[in-house]
């Protein structure tokens, strides 16, 4: 069985983003990009199946600049086998983005797609599911576990107020939750293989999709910062305060 | 809480900005190390420390290490950390791909040491005498004890020790006294003491290897008769698989002032069964291939300590409010400034930071030339390369570990009672880089091997290596009007340096005792010219850089603002050594014993 991942290079988690002068978007020249987080625990959860015997190859693609190479670099470098860059300069969103991961996973017949529930550039949390309803696959988000059993895949989901666990046919979406798993340290000889892994690199136009955005962006502005609070002297003020300036009361 | 992040900005400013250690890619058998490969491994190298070993190092200090019934117990979460870090790879990181190793460049390598010096300096010291013991015996070991011994040291599964030190020598090795008597089949019959033994027991793997300096029957006297022997804890069976206990024990651990998650050992050795290491009473030569690689690395551990200090003290110094800027208030809106407002407490930073970069910068072309050594198939760059590192790896070990321990001190300073304190882990690295200025050679034997051994070498030969590109740059900068503010106190510091030089090399012959009197001083004056040398090189690279634009003018800017630091507050010092040294040394000498 081939298990598809997807991964997507976003500003490190670690960075303090900060929004650009004009509004247009937030900074990112000079800035540090890694894996989105839970791509790689896709990866990983992906890299723990093939160990257990339960899938023959992995296969990592991500779409976006050429230097999204280095993202899929450490995702070999985690265990996956080969690599497909789908190179566009543009910003993807999310049914683009699944658009083409239907094209791959149908090229390269694979029977299960795992990819991070969100990415934490834009929280967006559609891709996954757009995924699975342009292949027509069942789908388990938000997974916290995940078990492949007589060809279904057994999966724990976080729901509000507790776990629900759903049986899925094969081939089915699953898309990773924080506590799925913790992603390993890539192994130094593992790094230094990497490197001589296959990566392929194909553009939007090789599956025929247009990525072109159906989105506008108006505006993009940093949250308010918060202001000091003050000292009422007694409470007759703060319910004074309360109903005339807050007017919650 | 110790915050530390590995300044892998810094790192590849240094590696491929400053030395461009992109060419390095184009030597024989470093042609996998271009930018591409070390990126991702310096980068998981930081993970790996940030996360697992630096949680580790406060714990393993307040604990230390117990020896129970001969076995000695390192604290808690080391067994699981090395674990980690041997699965990962990174024992073997610098080794030979022959024997199982990952063949990374030595620059790539001293920047990994230096995150691992950083986060937690016990822990490393266990992998770091591994290598130190891998070193010696692919050197000098034959095939056999190659083959059998090396991949498992690299591997990390086996570690292994240097066995130098007992009771009544230290620096004097001459004075040894550990016997090795031969056998029928080839082996050796070892006894004696050794002390001071670093990793010589533990319970990270499975063997330990210890590398032992003791004579033969018939040995000369003195430096002369030593020879060098592999003796494993547990011997090795034919097939490679642990056997019986070799006549190999601890009998103690020392209660120290650092570095105390590294277990530090008295190690006897009754009878224990061994092999020569290269040929009889040949054994210091043999060590010294090892001890001059581990010298490079203890200036690492200086260079890294001084870096985990600076970044704990400005953390501390943006945070704690006290009292209120002398220029005004800073920040109305705060019950008081943050105390990095004060020119004293920035003085303080700018002194740690010029230390870090600036050692830093200096490690990184010594290490370099490291690489040009080991790889080069250019007879004549290979010897210009061994040159520059032996005149450099005195300098390296004694100056990192001096301003080392000096910046782990200032970092104290910045945080007051809450920097003596335990809490906060920053006593915990000036008593960490205190060994550092003591093993390997104390540094007062490091300034007397500069002066002594590498200043008349071959005629002056070695000191070309740096005064010629240091001469070199000074005239191709000598009009560059935006250079000038670097260039003109290097000139100045340079001429001094020269002029120390000649004084040494006046008397030094037929007074040896003036060159001894002079030796640290000189050594630190050294330094401190090869420091500026440093900054004035990172001055160039930042302006040009600065002028292509690249978007990360916040980082020259600060690298141009250092250097200004370091040649306006820290070089002058230059002018009070040279002033000492040319005093001579007749205070010293002529102070009688008596009256001492």
């Amino acid at each position: 069985m081939k298990v598809l991942v997807a991964v997507k290079r976003v500003i490190d988690y670690n960075v303090r983003v900060r929004v650009r002068a004009d509004g247009s978007g937030v900074e990112t020249a000079n800035v540090k990009f890694s894996m989105n987080p839970f791509d790689e625990i896709a990866v990983e959860e992906a890299v723990r199946l093939k160990e257990a015997g339960a899938t023959a190859e992995i296969i990592v693609v991500s779409i976006g600049p050429a230097q999204a190479q280095e993202t899929l670099r450490s995702a070999l470098a985690m265990g996956a086998d080969r690599a497909i860059l789908i190179q566009t300069e543009d910003a993807v969103e999310p049914l683009a983005v699944a658009k083409l991961l239907t094209a791959v996973a149908r090229r390269e017949g694979v029977e299960l797609a795992i990819i991070g529930k969100q990415a934490i550039d834009d929280d967006a949390n559609q891709t996954g599911q757009m995924l699975a309803a342009l292949l027509d696959w069942p789908q388990g988000t938000f997974a916290s576990k995940l078990v492949l059993e007589d060809g279904r895949a057994v999966v724990t989901r976080e729901i509000d107020g507790g776990l629900e666990t759903v049986s899925l046919a094969l081939p089915a979406v699953i898309t990773t939750d924080l506590r799925l798993n913790a992603p390993r340290y890539a192994s130094l000889p593992n790094i230094m293989k990497a490197k001589k892994k296959p990566l392929d690199i194909l553009t939007p136009a090789d599956f025929g999709v247009d990525v072109s955005p159906r989105l506008v962006t108006l505006k993009v502005e940093a949250p308010r910062q918060r202001k000091a609070g003050v000292k009422v002297a007694d409470a007759a003020q703060l319910f004074d305060k309360l109903k005339h300036e807050a007017k919650v009361i | 809480m110790a915050t530390y992040k590995a300044p892998l900005r810094d790192m590849r400013f240094v590696l491929y900005e400053l030395h461009n250690g992109a060419a390095l890619a184009q030597l024989p058998g470093l042609e996998d190390m271009t930018p591409e490969l070390i990126d991702p491994v310096i980068e998981e190298a930081a993970k790996v420390c940030e996360e697992v070993l630096l949680p580790l190092n406060r714990s393993g200090d307040e604990e230390g290490c117990r020896l129970e019934n001969g076995v000695v117990r390192t604290p808690k979460g080391f067994i699981e950390a090395y674990r980690l870090f041997r699965e990962g790879g990174w024992t073997g990181i610098a080794c030979d791909p022959a024997f199982g190793g990952q063949g990374v460049s030595h620059s790539a390598n001293a920047l990994v040491e230096e995150m691992i010096c950083s986060s937690n300096l016990s822990f490393g010291l266990y992998p770091g005498l591994t290598h130190g013991a891998y070193k010696a015996l692919y050197t000098h070991g034959s095939a056999a004890l190659k083959e059998r011994y090396l991949p498992k040291l690299v591997d990390g599964i086996w570690s292994g020790t240097m066995c130098l030190t007992e009771p009544q020598c230290g620096t004097d090795l001459g004075l040894s006294r550990t016997k090795a008597v031969p056998q029928d089949d080839g082996s050796y019959r070892l006894t004696g003491t050794k002390i001071f033994i670093s990793a010589g027991e533990h319970d990270l793997t499975e063997n330990i290897i210890h590398l032992v300096l003791a004579r033969l029957p018939d040995a000369p006297k003195g430096i002369k008769g030593i020879s060098l022997f592999l003796v494993p804890k547990f011997l090795v069976n034919e097939d490679g698989s642990i056997g019986a206990r070799n006549g190999v024990s601890c009998g103690a651990i020392e209660h120290k002032m650092g570095i105390k998650a590294s277990a530090t050992c008295v190690i006897n050795f009754d009878d224990a069964t061994g092999w020569l290491v290269g040929e009889p009473h040949k054994g210091m030569r043999a060590m010294f291939t090892m001890m001059n690689e581990e010298r490079l690395a203890v200036g690492l551990q200086g260079l890294g300590l001084a870096e985990a200090s600076y970044q704990g003290a400005v953390a501390y110094a943006r945070e704690r409010l006290q009292g209120r800027s002398l220029s005004g208030t800073k920040y109305p809106e705060k019950s008081a400034d943050p105390i990095i407002v004060h020119p004293d407490i920035r003085r303080m930073l700018l002194t740690m930071r010029s230390t870090a970069e600036g050692c830093r910068a200096l490690g990184g072309w010594v290490a370099q030339a490291v690489d040009v050594q080991n790889h080069t198939s250019d007879p004549k760059a290979k010897r210009d390369a061994e040159d520059f590192i032996a005149l450099m790896t005195p300098i390296v070990k004694a100056l990192f570990t001096d301003l080392g321990f000096e910046a782990t001190n200032l970092g104290i300073q910045v945080m007051g009672g809450h920097g003596y304190i335990r809490e906060h882990g920053m006593e915990q690295y000036i008593r960490d880089a205190r060994i550092a200025q003591i093993y390997e050679g104390t540094n007062g034997i490091q300034a007397l091997d500069l002066v002594g051994r590498k200043l008349g070498a071959h005629m002056g030969r070695y000191l070309r290596q740096f005064f010629h590109p240091v001469a070199a740059f000074i005239t191709t900068h000598a009009d560059d009007k935006a250079l000038e503010r670097y260039v003109d106190p290097l000139t100045k510091a340079f001429v001094r340096l020269q002029q120390a030089t000649g004084q040494l090399a006046r008397v030094g012959l037929s007074r040896p005792e003036e060159a001894g009197a002079a030796a640290s001083e000189y050594l630190r004056l050294f330094g401190l010219v090869a420091l500026a040398y440093q900054w004035a090189r990172m001055a160039e690279v930042s302006l040009t850089k600065l002028e292509e634009k690249t978007g990360e003018d916040d980082f020259y800017r600060a690298k141009l603002s250092t250097a200004s630091y370091f040649m306006d507050k820290v070089l002058p010092q230059t002018g009070s050594l040279f002033a000492s040294i040319m005093a001579g040394g007749a205070t010293l000498t002529e102070f009688p014993e008596a009256a001492f």
